[in-house]
């Protein structure tokens, strides 16, 4: 069986999220780079992969996937081995649709968030831009209003959909890893030690640490 | 075993797309009416289902759960599996690419059509300004988005296959507040694209559900939800 191929580079944080799932079940895998500096991800090899010109693009034999969280779910889906390994909690209704729950929370509240910061704090100036302190402000001050319903839920459970770790919880890996590197990570992250406590079992697994080290130093 | 309850406004995009899923597999359920404008997600009562503070709501049982699509999910897994390419005719590659053009809908369409839906219908209501650099700029992103969907159309009934799925029944709630606003006619240029929609107006989960959804949100006539 060949292994599975992963189109674009651990620096980027969806890339880097499906490569976590990939550690997590021992899976056979290969990287291919995609070029962002010389446009490569909008050029037409890469976008028969992935149309909307964007990483990861995931191969598995016949079948090529985009956006990595649909890629995370059939990496698990697919190599789901025991009751524990399943990062889906899949084969219990109720279990899986909270990770489901907390993996939209992650997606749609909480990513877009730190995105914004980062963008701001190191993407813009990096472009020879202003950092927009505004959108900065407003995007922590909404990162500390989402954090504060985590905090209040990790004091019943030891993670986000229960107390066994799953896709929900390493999903906010990739962003979070990036945004601890910044000046406001204090503050925000500061005011909640469950959180706080929350992410530091996540990086000890030893998945985390891999894909943190292929991550690299720089946030880029 | 009582009925599953769902909590919040038929007008709300995301209750929309739970009452769609509901409406397809026909299973019982009982919709909980909240006021919006009253603030019935801010009060405690509510915090206690999402403490997130937000609509829609479902509670099965022991259960309560939120995100719609998390909410979709568990309704078809639980009633309509082949909905997510799960079930007997379901496979591995099938549930792979519903949960692709699913993510695809959550991350780029809906972030395309929400600013367009809120400055062309919803802001004039409540005392807001258009901006329309910023509607611009999502028409422009929902046609590059379009493009695509118009190639994949061309080659595959549905977003997934060549069966209906949740990523395309995803699509409705919005995209029935984007084709009443003026740019409805932008879909015209994707031929596939708008064979698309008018097959999902056709069905009768969402002919119903639209009954529910006035094209001004209802803030036209002084109903606010």
């Amino acid at each position: 069986m060949s292994p599975v191929k992963v189109f674009g580079s651990a620096p980027f944080t969806n890339v880097a999220r499906v490569l976590l799932c990939l550690e997590e079940v021992g899976a056979e895998y290969e990287i291919v780079d995609v070029d962002f500096h010389a446009r490569e991800h909008k050029g037409p090899d890469h976008l028969a992969r992935n149309p909307f010109g964007q990483v990861p693009a995931f191969q598995d034999g016949d079948l090529m996937l985009v956006e990595s969280r649909a890629i995370c779910r059939y990496i698990l889906r697919k190599h789901r081995s025991t009751d524990q390994a399943n990062l889906l909690r899949e084969g219990n209704p109720e279990e899986s649709a909270v990770v489901d729950a907390w993996l939209y929370v992650e997606a749609l509240q909480y990513d877009p968030a730190v995105h914004a910061v980062f963008v701001q704090h190191s993407v813009v100036p990096a472009l020879g831009g202003e950092p927009d302190e505004r959108v900065i402000a407003e995007s922590v001050a909404q990162l500390k209003e989402t954090l504060a319903v985590y905090e209040a839920r990790l004091g019943t459970r030891s993670y986000l959909a229960g107390d066994e770790v799953s896709l929900a919880d390493l999903s906010h890996f990739p962003y979070t890893r990036y945004f601890m590197e910044m000046p406001y990570a204090a503050a925000v992250f500061g005011a909640y030690p469950r959180v706080t406590a929350w992410w530091e079992r996540l990086l000890c697994r030893p998945s985390v640490r891999k894909v943190a080290s292929m991550m690299g130093r720089d946030s880029g | 075993m009582a009925p599953m309850k769902v909590y919040g406004w038929a007008v709300s995009p995301w209750m929309a797309r739970v009452l769609l899923c509901l409406e397809e597999t026909g299973a019982e359920y009982e919709f909980v009416s909240m006021s919006r404008s009253g603030g019935d997600h801010r009060r405690p009562e509510h915090l206690a289902r999402n403490p997130f503070g937000e609509i829609p709501v479902l509670e099965d049982g022991d259960l309560t759960l939120y995100q719609s699509r998390a909410i979709a999910r568990y309704v078809l897994r639980k009633y309509k599996p082949e909905l997510l390419g799960l079930g007997e005719d379901g496979s591995l590659e099938k549930s792979a690419m519903v949960d692709v053009w699913l993510d695809v809908e959550a991350h780029q369409h809906e972030a395309a059509v929400k600013p367009i839906v809120l400055h062309c219908i919803v802001n004039k209501y409540v005392g807001q300004d258009r901006d329309q650099g910023l509607v611009d700029e999502s028409i422009q992103k929902l046609e590059k988005l379009f493009e695509v969907y118009e190639a994949r159309l061309s080659g595959s009934r549905y977003l997934a296959g060549d069966r209906i799925s949740l990523a395309d029944l995803s699509h409705f709630s919005f995209m029935r507040y984007f084709m009443a606003t003026e740019y409805a006619g932008v879909i015209d240029a994707y031929p596939h694209v708008k064979a698309w929609w008018e097959a999902l107006l056709a069905r009768p989960s969402v002919k119903k559900v639209m009954a529910g959804m006035p094209p001004d949100f209802g803030l036209g006539r002084g109903n606010r939800p």
